[in-house]
């Protein structure tokens, strides 16, 4: 493919997509480990309420307010399930359980009390978006990459998710070792002076940020996939956290970019006319990985913890 | 109840705190209703090997983990060498239950040595050879030099606590808290162990164990602490580890051939 049909129609959407499922593995790597892995999950549905209490307040549909409501949604919903958790001394699981079902059913009684007939508030529109959409119709090919004009015209979830990345990489990379120490051993950890429930919170809180900038570009579906998916298929290569991430990365990116080529192209080359969604095949792709690792990855048997010591 | 612990916290006297290096006054930890640990005071001996005993459930983790701030307490004061716990940190290393952790971790035996250094690391500070000598060192005082790169979940129970045993040698440390060490080991680890803390204690450390296995009480450790969720004793061993001692932490808990056992042992 030349670079005029190239950049303007798949550059953008490769890169969206990517940098999504980048930033949303990262963090997955700990969530995890730490056996939270579905709040990637829980946070696809407290955004509900979010987005209504934001439109219900500025009464117009436009992405910013809406983003800033699903965020505060997510921030309240994460906040929650730790207090529950830590108060209630029960499983991560139970707590996320509890606070995502009550919040996404007041998402719903709220959107059924607002007139939604005058003012079409459509929460799938709004929230789920659409892949191939992203495209750059400023540009002519790869030289609109040094045009200031054309640059200008950049779908604005590129950047967004652009800026999302860079803060997930900075909150990963300095914290790295409280992170890995405190996810090992906690008790350890608060002897040594980090404080594991603020650490904790700031990690719930970085992939929900994460979460909400990739619902926005690319849908909640390779979010819930990218945050276990790419991470638990890592795990079963290597047995050292470092390395792990760095597979994470490796098969988050391999899920992106063949899941979004197989999108476009792989129903053309079966003889069938239509594209199908890039979104779910890019999931796809992320379950087969995880599958295969599952099948054939080097570490993917217990170590054999010792049971009886 | 809970208020007047506290109230009888700030009352007892402070004769010792100043130079102890670990003391406790009014410790109260409750998990629900009912207390876990009671209003307990500690004043661990300096340069002294300690073991904490008690029947399951007394409180005996519980106590290390409150007073290391891993549990919050519901009321208390504790001071590390005259100091609050905050400023001491880097004068602690606590080794927690083998148990505690998810040994399928994915990291090796080096890595949890290093992890006793990252307070002299820091936030982003280099792992150097310096560094990584130590670490290796702090392997072979335990005997596991050359388990250094291999997976921690590979390991059996004894060497996965003699790996702990090094992480917090690697923090070289002035006060060792060790929470059941022993617990699940083998007889080679078991030797292991109290070898490098008897070097430890040697080194003029303080070294305080929460001990399960009474009949080898008198031959490790030089003092006790009994605790039944309140403090039952506390001193040196010859004093506080009798038999009346032991019948009113263990109550009918500990079989009469138990004690008569015991009662030999300490002559």
């Amino acid at each position: 493919m030349s670079g005029e049909e190239f950049v303007p129609l798949s550059l953008t959407p490769l890169l969206i997509g990517t940098f999504a499922a980048i930033a949303c593995a990262l963090p997955g790597n700990f969530l995890v480990l730490r056996k939270q892995a579905l709040i990637g999950d829980a946070i696809s549905h407290v955004v509900l309420p979010g987005i209504v209490v934001a439109f219900l307040l500025t009464g117009v549909i436009s992405t910013w307010p809406m983003m800033l409501g699903a965020a505060g949604a997510a921030v309240v919903a994460v906040v929650m399930i730790e207090a529950i958790r830590r108060l209630g001394q029960i499983e991560p699981g139970a707590a996320m359980g509890v606070v995502f079902t009550t919040m996404f059913a007041g998402g719903v009684l709220l959107l059924e009390q607002t007139d939604t007939s005058a003012v079409h508030l459509d929460v799938e529109h709004a929230l789920y978006g659409n892949l191939e959409s992203l495209i750059w119709l400023d540009a002519t090919g790869w030289s609109s990459l040094l045009d200031w004009e054309a640059l200008a015209g950049l779908p604005p979830e590129l950047p967004r998710i652009t800026l999302t990345l860079a803060g997930v990489i900075l909150f990963t990379w300095l914290f790295w070792r409280p992170l890995k120490i405190s996810t090992f051993d906690e008790g350890f950890a608060r002897t040594i002076g980090i404080r594991t429930g603020a650490l904790g919170m700031a990690l719930v809180i970085t992939a929900a940020i994460a979460a909400v900038a990739a619902f926005d570009a690319v849908g909640s579906i390779i979010v819930i996939a990218m945050f276990i998916c790419p991470p638990a298929a890592a795990r079963m290569m290597t047995n050292r956290l470092e390395t792990q991430i760095i597979w994470s990365v490796v098969f988050a990116i391999t899920s992106a970019v063949l899941g979004y080529v197989l999108a476009g192209y792989g129903p053309l080359w079966l003889g069938s006319g239509d594209a199908v969604s890039a979104a779910g095949m890019i999931a796809t792709i992320s379950g087969l990985i995880l599958a295969l690792a599952a099948v054939f990855g080097p570490c993917r048997t217990r170590a054999g913890a010792p049971s009886s010591a | 109840m809970l208020e007047l612990a506290a109230v009888q916290g700030v009352s007892v006297e402070d004769q010792g705190i100043d130079n102890s290096p670990l003391a406790i006054r009014g410790l109260t930890v409750s998990y629900g209703q009912k207390p876990a640990v009671f209003s307990v005071d500690m004043t661990v001996h300096p340069g002294a090997m300690t073991a904490i005993i008690g029947p399951n459930g007394a409180g005996k983790s519980t106590l290390l983990k409150a007073a290391l701030g891993i549990v919050p307490p519901l009321s208390g004061q504790v001071t590390v060498y005259g100091q609050p716990l905050g400023q001491q940190r880097a004068h602690i290393a606590y080794v927690p239950q083998r148990a505690s952790v998810d040994w399928d971790f994915p990291t090796r035996v080096i890595d949890v040595v290093l992890m006793g250094l990252s307070r002299e690391l820091g936030l982003l500070g280099r792992i150097r050879a310096r560094h990584m000598a130590r670490a290796l060192d702090c392997l072979h005082r335990v005997g596991m030099r050359d388990f250094a790169d291999r997976q921690i979940g590979q390991l059996s129970g004894g060497q996965q606590q003699r790996v702990f045993l090094a992480r917090a040698l690697a923090q070289g440390a002035d006060l060792y808290l060790l929470d059941e060490p022993f617990a699940g080991v083998d007889a080679a680890t078991e030797k292991a162990i109290i070898a490098v803390l008897k070097s430890l204690k040697e080194a003029g450390k303080t070294v305080v164990v929460v001990h399960h296995d009474l009949v080898t009480v008198t031959d490790y450790f030089d003092h006790v602490f009994l605790i039944n969720t309140r403090k039952v004793a506390e001193g040196p061993v010859a004093e506080a580890f009798t038999a009346e001692t032991l019948q009113a932490a263990y109550g009918g808990r500990l079989a009469t051939a138990q004690i008569d056992q015991i009662s030999r042992a300490l002559g």
